[in-house]
């Protein structure tokens, strides 16, 4: 049994923590917080030509086809870092959605142009406050034309490419659509991190070209999200390790009553708790990558399992990454609150906690029901 | 990344699939694998019989503690080989739960303290099961703090050199069914109390031996107290130097968490079955979005244990060592257990008060998780103990303070009421 990444995946490992150490420093994800660019340009290019954003796109689309592990690995480091960057988006969800369901043309098209960064991607499901269903999608499509409204989009202000879930007479079906091109209006939103980008993006007769069979789109999309959903909980898991460090590294340097503050049993007990939650998250994630890489038919559950306790694990760590610190934890000045934005903003990026929670035993029971394989 | 054996793994698997195939007691299967958590499984046969005589057998066809040395009674197999038999042996492990704490705690001790002689009439008929062994460490005034404890052992003043031992333990599991037994003793109160301890190993049925079983939570009585009045040990059952007994109850204690740690129930499969089955006034209770909130909560616990294990499993596979992770085990798996028994019963509405088989849910199986899971927070280190050696061991932070350091032992004060 090796349920572990190879000595090459960890070297891979290694090598993007050190050029995020460097690139994604702490001033640099500020940078992007509190100015006016919505995400690290440089740091973007810096990842496409590092081989990250090409990690799991074939070498005959513009990739470095090394797999879904390696993207896994990457993924880790970037939580690590807090990057300012639209991957989730580009790489987790577009491309994704794109090597599912793409034509030949549809992928020559936009895989080199998503692996080089030239091009950002985005997958555009939600249109207003409440859970993000089927049911829910509002936007047309007649004639090829898209009308109708999707926020929050994430990375919709700086996305190329738009793939849209959008009603035609089949049902919800998915359409590509050029973001640069007539009938797209877009606006930034303020949100609760600002290092990953949304916007209300209004469409009024955009062109929109088909992707995958038409009245499959929430199928395409589930399946999409299971994948995102595994690389995301990658994404946690960094970030909770990191929360976690922080929080130890604080609690053995600040002093109070006399005493080092990691000496007080409330806080040791606090960061016992959050090493547990951040240890259940990296196995299920694990689990997830097993599932992903393979292509085998537990991915469903495996990646609502990642998703569930990455989000719950990064929740807890980042919130008592604040608390450990005390007053400085609220500070501006001080990281803890890049991670607890970044730890709610992900745990609301592909639906809601109680969303998975009730996709996992939805999922769980399916497989319980279906006949076991001879 | 891959679930896959090694081809020498798989060989040994099918080996010992094979004999396990042809020799487990096979009429016992439907009820071992009915067993939950607090209940125990047997009704049908004498558990203790049904127990020895697996462990006799498996033992006779080199199966028993199979990670040990052949010539203590183990068949010399590496830590992996012990994961895969594990698996294979499945419901069966089941009988084992006498032998868990001599196999688990007292075998490894003795492995690490006793004389060779000693090692090689000891080992094997603990191995084979013959005889069983218990834990004598827990006192009134030691448990987590076990270095409080207070039973004395003496030099006899006869010339003899033996050891004559007063006082009493508590909490001893399976002290009733014990041959022997693995004893920490305070030899010196003049110093501080962790340099003042010393180990032996002794016969149960020794003169001056009294145990009176403690009814518990549930009802059982797993666990004893053990009273000794002039109880007679010779100086060469003596396990390490004298003084030196908290170095070696170090070595049950570690073994002790390996042991209970690794594996643990977590009793989620039990909740999801008995979700898809129970019929509520608006449907099926697992179309519940409250109920599938906390299923998923639960299963992403259990997941996370089992893949934890799988981390580890792989690390034994390649020879390494396992990481800290696994110390998570029991802490998550106990807390876990209590709150989905409470969850369980919860959906029986009213009815969950019931404590019968004959007129509960699921027969009775979250009841008896209910009124066992308390233990599992507290045997062989309460939650609040796992969390200090996470914290410390795993994430550096400093230790407690401890006032009573660098006290002599009889100075330390004995109750927190003036
Ligand atoms: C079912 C069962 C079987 C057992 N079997 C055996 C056996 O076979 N052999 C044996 O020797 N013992 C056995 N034990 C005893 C067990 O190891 C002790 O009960 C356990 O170590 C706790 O000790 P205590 O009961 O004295 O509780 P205490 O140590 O008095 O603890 C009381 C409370 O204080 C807390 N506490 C204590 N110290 C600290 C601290 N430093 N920091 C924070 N909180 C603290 C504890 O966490 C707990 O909540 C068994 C116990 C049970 C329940």
């Amino acid at each position: 049994m090796n349920f572990d990444f190879s000595d090459e995946q960890k070297q891979l490992r290694d090598e993007a923590r050190k050029f995020l150490a460097d690139r994604s420093s702490s001033k640099a994800v500020r940078a992007i917080l509190e100015g006016p660019e919505p995400f690290d340009r440089e740091l973007w290019k810096g990842m496409a030509e590092m081989g990250f954003l090409g990690a799991a796109i074939p070498e005959e689309y513009g990739g470095v086809g090394l797999g879904h592990l390696e993207l896994c690995v990457i993924a880790e480091e970037l939580g690590r870092a807090v990057a300012p960057v639209p991957m989730v988006s580009s790489i987790y969800q577009a491309a994704e959605a794109l090597m599912l369901v793409g034509t030949e043309t549809q992928k020559q098209m936009w895989l080199p142009k998503l692996a080089s960064g030239e091009v950002i991607g985005t997958l555009a499901l939600a249109e207003a406050s409440g859970r993000v269903t089927e049911k829910a999608i509002k936007a047309q499509v007649a004639n090829g034309k898209l009308t109708g409204v999707k926020s929050p989009l994430a990375d919709g202000d700086v996305a190329g490419l738009a793939i849209v879930a959008a009603r035609e007479p089949q049902g919800v079906s998915l359409f590509i659509v050029d973001l640069d091109g007539p009938g797209v209006a877009r606006e930034t939103l303020d949100t609760i991190d600002p290092t990953r980008s949304q916007a209300k993006v209004t469409f009024d007769g955009a062109p929109a070209e088909r992707l995958g069979e038409p009245g499959q789109g929430w199928r395409i999309v589930s399946d999409v999200l299971d994948r995102a959903a595994v690389l995301i909980a990658f994404e946690q898991v960094g970030g909770s390790d990191r929360a976690l460090e922080m929080a130890r590294d604080y609690a053995l340097e600040r002093m109070a009553f006399g005493r080092q503050i990691g000496s007080f049993q409330a806080i040791k007990h606090m960061l016992a708790d959050m090493y547990v939650a951040a240890t259940l998250a990296r196995s299920n994630a694990y689990y997830g990558a097993w599932a992903l890489s393979t292509g085998s038919s537990e991915l469903p559950v495996a990646a609502a399992t990642a998703r569930v306790s990455g989000t719950q694990a990064y929740q807890h760590c980042a919130k008592n990454n604040i608390q450990v610190h005390g007053g400085m934890g609220f500070t501006w000045a001080f990281d803890c609150h890049l991670f607890y934005r970044r730890a709610n903003g992900l745990a609301l990026a592909i639906g809601s906690q109680t969303t998975w929670e009730d996709l996992l035993i939805e999922r769980m029971r399916r497989r319980n029901d279906a006949p076991v394989a001879a | 990344m891959n679930f896959d054996d090694t081809p020498q793994e798989a060989q040994f698997r099918a080996e010992v699939r094979a004999w396990i195939q042809a020799n487990a007691p096979k009429h016992l299967e439907a009820e071992l694998s009915q067993a939950t958590f607090g209940n125990s499984a047997l009704k049908s046969e004498d558990p203790i019989v049904a127990a020895k005589a697996w462990q006799k057998k498996k033992a006779e066809a080199g199966w028993a503690c199979l990670h040990w040395p052949k010539e203590y009674g183990g068949r010399g197999a590496t830590p992996i080989e012990r994961v895969i038999w594990g698996q294979e042996e499945g419901v069966y492990g089941g009988l084992g739960g006498l032998f868990i704490i001599g196999h688990g705690m007292c075998g490894p001790t003795l492995m690490a303290w006793a004389s060779e002689d000693h090692k090689r009439a000891l080992l094997p008929p603990l191995a084979s099961g013959e005889h069983v062994w218990c834990q004598l460490f827990s006192e009134p005034a030691g448990g987590s703090d076990l270095a409080g404890l207070r039973t004395r052992a003496e030099p006899a003043n006869d010339g003899t050199g033996d050891w004559i031992i007063r006082g009493q333990k508590i909490w001893t599991s399976g002290a009733q069914n014990s041959d022997y037994g693995i004893l920490i003793t305070r030899t010196d109160p003049n110093v501080p109390k962790h340099k003042g301890l010393t180990m032996f190993w002794l016969d149960m049925k020794s003169p001056g031996i009294e145990i009176r079983p403690i009814k518990q939570v549930n009802g059982q009585s797993g666990f004893n107290e053990v009273f000794f009045t002039d109880v007679r040990i010779p100086d060469a059952q003596r396990l390490g130097a004298v003084g030196q007994g908290w170095q070696v109850s170090l070595t049950t204690l570690m073994n002790e968490r390996l042991s209970i740690g690794s594996g643990m129930p977590t009793g989620f499969p039990d909740l999801f079955n008995y979700c898809l089955e129970l019929e509520t006034a608006d449907g099926p209770a697992i179309d519940d979005p409250m109920v599938r909130s906390r299923l998923a909560q639960f299963a992403v616990k259990a997941s996370g244990l089992k893949y934890t294990g799988m981390r580890a499993i792989s690390a034994l596979s390649k020879g390494e060592t396992p990481g800290p992770e696994n110390s998570i085990g029991k802490l998550v798996a106990g807390a876990s257990m209590q709150e989905l028994a409470m969850f369980a019963l919860d959906l029986q509405g009213q009815a969950g008060v019931i404590n019968d088989p004959e007129h509960s849910d699921a027969a009775m199986k979250f009841q008896a998780m209910l009124l066992r899971s308390p233990a599992t927070r507290v045997e062989g280190g309460t939650d609040e103990i796992l969390r200090n050696i996470i914290a410390e061991r795993v994430l550096g932070l400093p230790g407690d303070i401890r006032v009573d350091k660098d006290v002599p032992f009889k100075d330390i004060p004995t109750s927190g009421r003036s």
